[in-house]
């Protein structure tokens, strides 16, 4: 099989801005996020609106954090869950550099990330935002039932992360380099539950994973960290199952964004997930580890599922 | 993609808990329905209505009930606890039409509230009507 891995000798995080809800600002990780609102409605009328304030604050936070001005910015790659991208779009009103949407489902976070990171390789730019959102509410929308809808969610559900990241993606040298990714393939798991995406995704996580480490002949203690988006519970531990039957165990050094931004005691099913999922826990948790040197690699796989086909894609970052 | 990715992912998959889900679903359900017996009583007795309008008042009784308790974000809790329990009864069709009018708000009033109202209880009014149709055939063929 042909390669799909590439190696980046000048791609660096200069910033990140985080904004969240108070559900992930109660559980374990809030003491990481940037910003965070009393409920979901983020001071907006709606919550369309909820979440463009979510998106704006992450890139202003991230531009600031950054030392950067608003000029100095080339280019902001961004997606999110909502039909067009209308949340992306609308936010970008405010900010005088491009946009290129992209859709990725939950996979966003790294989708924008590793785009952002072969532009900069390419030294045709300087500084990108890579950016993502999504919130419970516009989420459930789009995609389940109305929120106020009393039908029961099954134990495998994932709970939508009301939040939002950003980076900037540059090749100034700080002390996060993003050293490779890995473009995932298509990989159609047959399930076909939106309460159940975790299992749909975990093949596709495995191949990724796998193809990452073969590609650049590595095994998996190479890093410190693997931490998958949202597999959730149930997702998680399919994973490991498979790669286990693959000859890799990484039970030991993986992690799951959508299992450690909640606690077990929030009522969230089996875990977040949606596009903030990943960007937050990796811009705001994952990014504090890397700078205080407590993980120094770090490989970050964001999956996405389509409800209704169910396919994954996954980008992969590694810090180095 | 392996073959065998249906059999990994089996043995990795939680078991709906059938027993409880269905001896909660029974209890509560029947306490809605105890609920509307006693409201239908309670107008018969006391406000000395007839039974058909007692009873047609019992049932808007439970619907509105059903509608302000979704405004206020109850039902929904409810129905996460009692499932089937709390879906069944027409407090569950009401929360269906309350709860997608509530989130077509946002969209304005004809086609945010005015179609988004029917988005979940669309299709049962549709099958409720095709099953009526198919049964009521049966019976004035049949059994008249």
């Amino acid at each position: 099989m042909k390669k799909s891995t590439y190696k980046f000798n000048n791609v660096y995080i200069k910033g990140t801005g985080t904004a969240v809800g108070p559900l992930e600002k109660e559980g374990p990780l809030g003491a990481y996020f940037d910003r965070d609102y009393q409920d979901n409605y983020c001071e907006e009328k709606n919550w369309e609106s909820a979440e463009q304030r979510l998106l704006n604050d992450a890139i202003t936070i991230a531009i600031a954090s950054s030392g950067l001005k608003n000029e100095a910015i080339d280019l902001a790659i961004s997606g999110d869950l909502i039909n067009q991208n209308a949340v992306s779009n609308y936010v970008m009103r405010d900010f005088p550099f491009p946009l290129l949407g992209m859709y990725g489902a939950c996979s966003t976070a790294m989708l924008t990330l590793l785009t952002a990171a072969l532009f900069i390789e390419s030294k045709k730019f300087h500084h990108i935002i890579a950016a993502t959102s999504s919130h419970n509410s516009t989420a459930e929308r789009q995609f389940r039932y109305p929120t106020e809808y009393g039908g029961p969610k099954p134990e495998t559900a994932t709970f939508t992360v009301t939040g939002a990241g950003s980076a900037v993606v540059s090749s100034d040298v700080t002390n996060i380099r993003v050293s490779s990714a890995t473009i995932g393939r298509v990989i159609d798991a047959n399930q076909n539950d939106p309460n159940d995406m975790g299992t749909a995704m975990a093949p596709a996580a495995s191949d990724t994973i796998i193809r990452h480490l073969r590609d650049l002949h590595l095994t998996p203690n190479y890093y410190d960290m693997i931490i998958t988006g949202d597999l959730s519970k149930v997702g998680s531990k399919v994973l490991l199952d498979i790669m286990a039957e693959e000859g890799f165990d990484i039970s030991k050094f993986h992690e799951d964004c959508g299992k450690i931004i909640y606690s077990e005691s929030q009522p969230v099913f089996s875990g977040g997930s949606g596009c903030a999922c990943c960007a937050v826990v990796t811009y705001g948790y994952i990014k504090h580890l890397l700078e205080t040197r407590k993980l120094n690699r770090v490989l970050v796989v964001a999956k996405g599922a389509l409800t209704g086909v169910q396919t994954c894609a996954l980008p992969i970052w590694s810090v180095t | 993609m392996r073959k065998d990715y249906t059999k990994i992912i089996k043995r990795n998959t939680l078991k709906p808990k059938y027993f409880r889900n269905g001896a909660v679903a029974f209890v509560v359900g029947g306490l809605i329905g105890v609920f509307g017996q006693g409201l239908s009583d309670l107008y018969i007795n006391i406000f000395k209505m007839s039974k058909d309008n007692a009873n047609s008042l019992m049932t808007v009784t439970l619907i509105l009930l059903s509608a302000i308790t979704t405004g206020l974000g109850i039902y929904d809790h409810l129905g996460q606890f009692a499932g089937a329990g709390a879906f069944v009864p027409i407090t569950g069709f009401a929360n269906s039409m309350t709860s997608a009018a509530l989130e077509g708000k946002s969209e304005g009033i004809t086609l945010g509230i005015g179609a988004g109202m029917f988005k979940l209880a669309g299709s049962v009014i549709v099958f409720g009507v095709v099953a009526s149709y198919i049964l009521g055939t049966i019976r004035y063929l049949f059994f008249q």
